[in-house]
């Protein structure tokens, strides 16, 4: 699977790792369901850790689109909001 | 992986919009491949306005610290008048002048976040359009259009995700450098209007009261040292501090050859 860190890269992270993405992304989620901006960016940064530490950096020669798409792990609630209010308005709540 | 998952839509929404189908797949190649030369021009024009406005906030920090100083020195002189009442406007002032400055300090970090994360993109976008460049030609040499057009959509979603990626991060820094440019607008302002300039500047009464402290202490100084030269030739350590010693042709320090 090939995940984007927006303004960081892809990486392809193996299907046996997902769960354990799953996990952290599941805190992510909740952060957001929450509003709570300090419980999502240190989950976010968590998450962005583990993709980096399980995933192998896609060479530079490599073209392929991603399967997901990660913000990076500076990036607050409310930008994190806007990013993806395009399509989330209603499933966001706030 | 619900946000994500919409995230990538997104994303992946502005990719699609960044490039335009042409007839020939290979032709394709040639117009994404100016794409994302266009793109690497935006980064770098992008990371030298962010560099600018980080300069016009140095420029306006060290502006509002010299006016601290001013306005410090200037509470010492009205204190040492007896004047607690324009002291106090001084210090206010100087206050408020920190406080900008703190403003400016946390400003300009943010700056310097985005204008380093530009850079990255700007390596790395150089190195990806550099690779492309040399995959699209062996694909165009290679390949016949039809088998091409496979191997296109694949190249294509991943420099077009690229591009959109990069996109995302100009579009941040931009934010930023109009927050900040709002900001240093307001406090231009306020350093025309006086409030937070040096206090004697301006014209209204505490600054004429200011400056007449700051003129009459300069008197009382040279008349203590006029003094001390033609009463007893008392050696200069009577002197009151900050007052320069009596008028000898040779300056004590710093002087230019």
């Amino acid at each position: 699977m090939i995940v984007r860190i927006l303004g960081v890269g892809q990486y392809r992270v193996d299907e046996a790792d997902l769960p354990r993405l799953e996990e952290v992304d599941d805190r992510v989620e909740q952060a957001i369901a929450d509003g709570d901006d300090a419980a999502f960016q240190a989950a976010l940064g968590d998450l962005v850790d583990a993709i980096v530490r399980m995933g192998t950096p896609l060479p530079v020669e490599e073209f392929v689109g991603s399967d997901v798409v990660v913000p990076d792990r500076d990036t607050t609630l409310a930008e994190a909001r806007a990013m993806g209010a395009d399509e989330a308005q209603g499933l966001i709540p706030g | 992986m619900g946000f994500f998952d919409r995230l990538k839509v997104v994303v992946q929404a502005k990719a699609n919009k960044a490039l335009d189908k042409a007839e020939d797949p290979r032709e394709v190649l040639d117009l994404s491949y100016e794409k994302q030369v266009e793109m690497l021009q935006q980064v770098r024009r992008g990371i030298a306005d962010v560099a600018t406005s980080k300069k016009r906030l140095e420029l306006q920090a060290d502006q509002l610290q010299a006016s601290t100083e001013k306005l410090d020195a200037q509470a010492r002189q009205a204190l040492g008048a007896g004047r607690e009442d324009l002291a106090r406007t001084a210090l206010e002032r100087k206050a408020g002048a920190q406080a900008q400055i703190e403003g400016l300090v946390a400003q300009r970090e943010q700056l310097q976040g985005e204008q380093d994360k530009l850079v990255v993109a700007e390596q790395k976008l150089t190195s990806r359009v550099e690779a492309f460049r040399t995959q699209k030609e062996t694909i165009k040499a290679q390949y016949t259009a039809a088998e091409a057009e496979t191997r296109i959509g694949e190249s294509l979603s991943g420099v077009s995700e690229d591009m959109a990626d990069v996109g995302m991060a100009m579009n941040r820094a931009k934010d930023k450098v109009e927050t900040m440019q709002a900001r240093a607008g307001a406090i231009d302002e306020l350093l025309e209007s006086g409030a937070l300039e040096d206090a004697t500047v301006s014209g209204d009464s505490v600054d004429r009261e200011l400056t007449e402290i700051a003129s009459k202490s300069a008197v009382d100084s040279e008349l203590a040292s006029l003094k001390a030269q033609i009463g007893s030739g008392a050696a200069p350590a009577e002197l009151p501090a900050g007052t320069p010693p009596p008028a000898e042709p040779a300056p004590p320090e710093g002087g230019a050859r």
